[in-house]
């Protein structure tokens, strides 16, 4: 007896090759990708440092004599730097969700358009979606992969596309009530605030039509999973992607729901030991580094996410051959994912300089009492700037709360500390103290 | 007539409050009335002091900082329509009253009340005026003595 969620369907033959085929189709595209790579100065100039060629790559293992990318580097080659074709090649740009001050941007081709779209078909229909349906995508449309990625996947299944974009949630819930769509696509924390809201309006979100849902953008938990589909009677199913990789469609779950499968046509996926930069075991956490291998306008080498998830390698019951990868389960830098949103500390720092009447002594907090995130900022106040009026302390917490959403883009509950007050360090300060669980 | 109020910000925690008090108390200070004006998250504790210069000064040296800021202090009969008095001459100014806290001596049948206008000095001269007493620290300190 299976324990399919859904009815198990499989879009595509790669899905389900046998593994020595895979690895050959892989083997083929990781020395087209290192010869398409060749046209990228940086990474013509790393490849010459190695002695490495096309023809160098003899095993899917040689994969580990290819130099990393990290954000970084894609930094210092902003903002199309690291393009291996003319810019009259490109089709389209996206730029990563992050509000960093320094954005990134990924180019694709027409030809990367509909590979990125065939992915992600296959994992909408992997998680139920078929032609006739009708998906709402309540993801932004814009620079971020989510909207648009998901948009030509719902097209390219053959389904429905009702494109709402993030925010309203009232509209989402009246357009869901009025239209009727199979599927939700979204963030699985917005996904819980159209519930929310919806009981709001009176209307049991359980009644909708929804009897899908898929959902990224952010770490989420198998306990969330359980609640939302309590809450909205569907079935939720989690994708995994980011937009220096492609965007949505590295990998997705199948009817099985226990791990993605990392679409391995197309990606080359290492675990490693965020340290050593060895392999982990299978079944161990280490650091997904991605290689692409079939990106045209962009190609990847061995990108570091710094998403900390592990590889299961064992043969799923839905009949893909795929390598499965859990749910991401942190971060190995300080970027904090709140609600969908990146977040860096040196953001909330750069807020709280600019507001008169803090001090540099601060911690932020990331808790999930209700389901949601919730970031909360501490701040040692300046001694001259502590009065004895009420409303003198509330305006200068709410231009607080107003600079850190200005910069940060993010609403954060902050609380006003006396000077000398937050625990000081010898070393590095602590400023950062994560307590979701995610692991559930 | 001002008279000067120490006040104290606090996180809402507990032991927040003792502690400041212990302070005074062991430096035999006598806290004449306090207010603490509180959010979820933070409070202000508003204290006056029979010698505010010495209790600042302890209160500091442990390390809490502590704001000096004029008060008005006002004397009424302990009785009905006493505070609305005073309330009615305020609005007639056009003054807002930033807060307020009240309290009784013992030994006579006045209350005094202390306010924060957001101007004192034409506070001060309108209930003046008005045949209000608005007692001085030094006044308000003797009578507590009694």
């Amino acid at each position: 007896m299976n324990t399919f969620a859904i009815d198990n369907q499989i879009l595509d033959k790669e899905e389900t090759m046998p593994r020595t085929e895979l690895q050959a189709l892989q083997l083929k595209r990781l020395r087209e990708t290192v010869a398409r790579a060749m046209n990228v100065p940086f990474y013509k100039k790393e490849f010459a440092e190695r002695g490495i060629t096309p023809d160098s790559i003899q095993t899917l293992s040689d994969v580990r004599r290819l130099p990393f990318t990290t954000k970084e580097d894609m930094r210092s080659n902003y903002p199309l730097g690291l393009c291996a074709v003319p810019r009259t090649e490109l089709a389209r740009i996206h730029g990563s969700s992050g509000t960093t001050g320094m954005p990134t941007f990924v180019g694709y081709t027409h030809q990367d358009l509909k590979t990125w779209a065939r992915l992600c078909a296959r994992f909408l229909v992997a998680g139920g979606l078929r032609p006739g349906h009708t998906a709402q995508i309540a993801f932004g449309y814009g620079l971020f992969t989510g909207g648009f990625g998901l948009h030509y996947g719902v097209e390219e299944v053959g389904a429905a596309v009702l494109p709402v974009s993030s925010g309203n949630t009232t509209r989402q819930v009246q357009l869901m009530r009025d239209l009727q769509p199979d599927a939700l696509i979204c963030t699985p924390s917005y996904a819980l605030n159209i519930a929310e809201v919806a009981r709001g309006m009176g209307i049991d979100p359980r009644t909708l039509s929804l009897r899908f849902a898929h959902f990224g953008g952010e770490m989420w938990t198998e306990d969330m999973r359980r609640q939302i589909e309590a809450e909205m009677d569907l079935a939720a199913f989690n994708n995994y992607g980011l937009s220096e990789i492609i965007g949505p469609g590295v990998s997705g779950d199948c009817a099985a729901r226990s791990g993605m499968h990392i679409q391995e046509d197309h990606f080359l996926v290492e675990c490693l030991d965020p340290e050593s930069l060895e392999p982990t075991e299978d079944y161990t956490y280490g650091e997904l580094v991605i290689t692409a291998l079939t990106r045209e306008a962009m190609p990847m080498i061995r990108y570091r996410t710094r998403d900390i998830a592990a590889l299961d390698p064992c043969v799923c019951e839905c009949g893909r051959t795929t390598v499965r990868m859990t749910r991401v389960m942190g971060r190995t830098d300080d970027m904090l994912i709140i609600r969908g949103v990146n977040v860096f500390p040196s953001q909330i720092e750069e807020a709280l300089f600019q507001v008169e009447g803090t001090s540099p002594h601060y911690l932020v907090e990331v808790n999930r009492p209700d389901r949601l995130d919730e970031i909360t900022v501490k701040v040692e106040l300046r001694p001259e700037f502590l009065s004895d009026k009420m409303s003198v302390m509330q305006t200068l917490r709410d231009s607080i709360v107003r600079r850190i959403q200005t910069v940060a883009g993010v609403h954060a509950k902050v609380e006003l500390l006396a000077p000398q007050t937050l625990e000081r360090s010898a070393g590095k300060a602590v400023r950062v103290i994560d307590r979701r669980n995610l692991q559930g | 007539m001002k008279m000067h109020q120490l006040s104290m910000f606090l996180e809402n925690k507990p032991g927040r409050l003792s502690e400041p008090c212990r302070l005074l108390a062991n430096a035999g200070i006598n806290i004449l009335t306090l207010s603490v004006a509180d959010t979820q998250q933070f409070g202000i504790l508003r204290l006056i002091v029979p010698d505010w210069e010495a209790a600042k000064g302890v209160l500091e040296k442990a390390g809490f900082v502590v704001n000096v800021t004029e008060v008005v202090a006002t004397e009424v009969v302990d009785q009905p329509g006493g505070l609305a008095t005073i309330l009615e001459i305020i609005e007639e100014v056009g003054l807002n009253i930033e807060y307020m806290y009240a309290f009784t001596f013992r030994c006579n049948d006045k209350a005094v009340i202390v306010f924060r206008f957001d101007n004192n000095d034409i506070a001060v001269t309108a209930l003046q005026a008005k045949g209000i007493s608005v007692v001085g620290g030094v006044e308000l300190y003797e009578r507590a003595r009694q």
